[in-house]
């Protein structure tokens, strides 16, 4: 676990940054998207001589290629974007950057443009691209930055949400990991680690063994911290992981089981529930000072707490009418009120990043669903219904959720699987998430490079 | 007036209770299920002779039935006569809930099996409480008696 290193984000330096404000293309992401832009992803040029030395120091036979192909797959994956297919490209990539012909780019339908150029300066990746409007014949956005070579994949990444940006007017998500729990074997002796996997499913590593169980790995939005349930020791208890160290911990000194742990907006504190005797009430524990906080006090099961992003409230789920609901409080446990008014049973509310939403597991008449309703409970929208599914996690710009489905077994018990999933807020753009085992949980990163 | 209100309660809880014996024997799928508990003995195993080691649980309840309460009340009594065993209560729901809802619901359930033993008699010292919510399941199947099976509390022997 020690070995896992994050690339320290001061090794990437932007260079410089023109801004220019044409009020050019425009993309539409509050709705599904029928008719994704089409865009065409130059490979980004490179000099033979660069070419050879990134070969040698980061095993990569064309890294220009490469990174292109990782924006490509980016933008493609957000279903907002439509990359055409290279081979119709009329214009050499190094011709392509300085000086497009838009009228060929024109002939093969791209509405935009990006083209960019790759060298080795002192053993660095120096990546410079530009972003062009092709019916307008404009360049719409220029970025060069320096870099460790290590660091060619979120190049890949850090281009993708700069154009994502420029395009939509909103903070990409493709610069970004994913937590989540890695699952093998039976049905009933699933084993289960922690792993951790760039958001496109690349640089997948296990953190833990499977020696023993662990669940519900949660990022901590600030800083490459993870909480996580492990039965270490048959303990159940919420754990702390750093990521760049492998130290960890346990959160807390409490008589019981602790479980269903997530951060607060700042990093700060960590909500949980604890169980005694048959109960389960919701606790906070300050990570500085150690101090714990009891938040509810009720003898119905309180868990799966989630903060809203500006700390002041909380939602989770009770079955204190009877079933299972969602409610919402203050931070400091007072005003107590449930939003889900809707047929069925509701759990694992979770405060969706702009804070207006809060995203769902329902139960209902024996399907699950995925959907989100505003945070007075108004506006419910499922979207996605299906044997068993639950856990939404929302990407950092709260335009995507993430989740995971199990399939149903069949008459001999055979033929189970668990897949991590993504829906846009929209309902389209239903996706799964590649992962070398099956997988749950997962957890969404904040952006890495801001 | 107070009185004519109680035997009017009492009315409607005698109608209550009919209602749901009737619901509960309508309910009767198969010859391994009551309502919704399992009543089987396909995956039950026994801490000695006549003494089985788990109880059933319905859908999202940790209410312990006629049964359960009937095999408890043997677990109770071996545990007395074996008073240098100590156990482990662990606690289990079905797929069909969320993850962490499930931890919560297999910790009520083991403990409502621990308040039983500990009104026969037996310490608290002896007895401890493990959820697993639904991650270890007895039967791999997708339906009604499968997760009839796997809501249960499971007596362990730890020692």
């Amino acid at each position: 676990m020690k070995n896992i290193k994050f690339f320290l984000l001061s090794s990437l330096i932007i260079l410089f940054i023109p801004i220019k404000s044409f009020s050019l293309i425009e993309v539409d992401i509050t709705r599904g998207n029928l008719n994704p832009l089409p865009v065409a992803v130059s490979p980004l040029s490179i000099d033979e001589k660069s070419k050879k030395s990134f070969e040698g120091l980061v095993k990569n036979k064309d890294i220009g290629e490469e990174i292109s192909r990782i924006v490509e797959n980016n933008l493609k994956t957000s279903g907002l974007f439509n990359p055409l297919s290279k081979d119709a490209f009329l214009q050499a990539p190094d011709i392509a950057n300085l000086k497009p012909r838009f009228e060929d780019w024109n002939l093969i339908k791209a509405q935009a443009l990006i083209t960019g150029k790759v060298t080795n300066v002192d053993d660095n990746l120096r990546v410079e691209f530009r972003l062009w409007d092709v019916l307008a014949g404009k360049e719409m956005m220029a970025l060069a930055f320096t870099t460790v070579p290590t660091n060619w994949r979120r190049v890949g990444h850090i281009i993708s949400d700069k154009v994502y940006e420029r395009l939509t007017g909103e903070k990409g998500y493709f610069d970004t990991r994913i937590i989540y729990v890695a699952e093998e074997g039976p049905k009933t002796k699933r084993v289960k680690k922690l792993a951790i996997m760039d958001q496109d499913g690349a640089n997948n590593k296990f953190l833990t063994l499977g020696n023993e169980l662990v669940l519900t790995p949660r990022f901590n939005p600030t800083s490459q911290m993870v909480t996580y349930l492990s039965y270490f020791r048959n303990l159940p208890r919420v754990y702390l992981l750093d990521i760049e160290t492998g130290m960890q911990e346990v959160v807390g000194d409490f008589p019981g089981m602790t479980f269903a742990p997530r951060f607060s907006p700042d990093g700060k504190k960590i909500i949980m529930s604890f169980a005694k005797d048959g109960n389960s009430d919701i606790y906070t524990m300050d990570l500085e000072n150690r101090i714990v906080e009891k938040i509810t006090n009720h003898p119905s099961i309180d868990t799966s707490p989630s903060y809203s992003p500006n700390g002041k409230f909380i939602c989770f789920n009770s079955d204190r009418s009877g079933y299972q609901q969602i409610y919402v409080m203050k931070s400091d446990g007072s005003n107590v009120k449930r939003i889900s008014f809707g047929n069925g049973i509701y759990g694992t509310p979770v405060w969706s990043p702009r804070g207006d939403l809060i995203a769902f597991t329902k139960l209902h008449k024996g399907k699950f669903y995925i959907g989100v309703m505003r945070t007075d409970g108004s506006g419910e929208r499922l979207l996605t219904e299906n044997f068993y599914q639950e856990a939404p996690s929302w990407s950092p710009n709260g335009r995507v959720l993430i989740f995971y489905r199990e399939t149903k077994t069949d008459d001999k018990g055979e033929g189970f699987s668990a897949k991590l999933w993504s829906i846009d807020l929209t309902g389209y753009n239903e996706r799964m998430v590649k992962t070398p085992t099956d997988g749950s949980d997962p957890s969404w990163s904040s952006l890495l490079s801001n | 007036m107070k009185l004519n209100k109680i035997l009017k309660n009492t009315l409607l809880i005698v109608l209550a209770c009919f209602a749901l014996s009737a619901c509960a024997t309508k309910k009767v799928s198969t010859g391994q299920m009551q309502g919704d508990v399992y009543t089987g003995t396909d995956t039950v195993e026994y801490l000695a002779s006549g003494v089985p080691d788990r109880v059933f649980f319905a859908t999202n309840e940790s209410v312990l039935t006629t049964a359960s309460r009937e095999t408890l009340r043997k677990q109770a009594g071996w545990l007395r006569k074996n008073s240098d065993v100590t156990i482990v209560l662990e606690g289990h729901a079905d797929e069909r809930g969320t993850r962490e809802y499930n931890l919560a619901l297999g910790e009520r359930r083991a403990n409502a099996a621990k308040d039983y033993l500990m009104t026969y008699g037996i310490s608290s010292d002896r007895i401890s409480v493990l959820s697993y919510g639904k991650e270890r399941p007895v039967d791999s199947g997708s339906n009604p008696l499968a997760w009839s099976k796997n809501r249960r509390s499971v007596t362990v022997k730890a020692n």
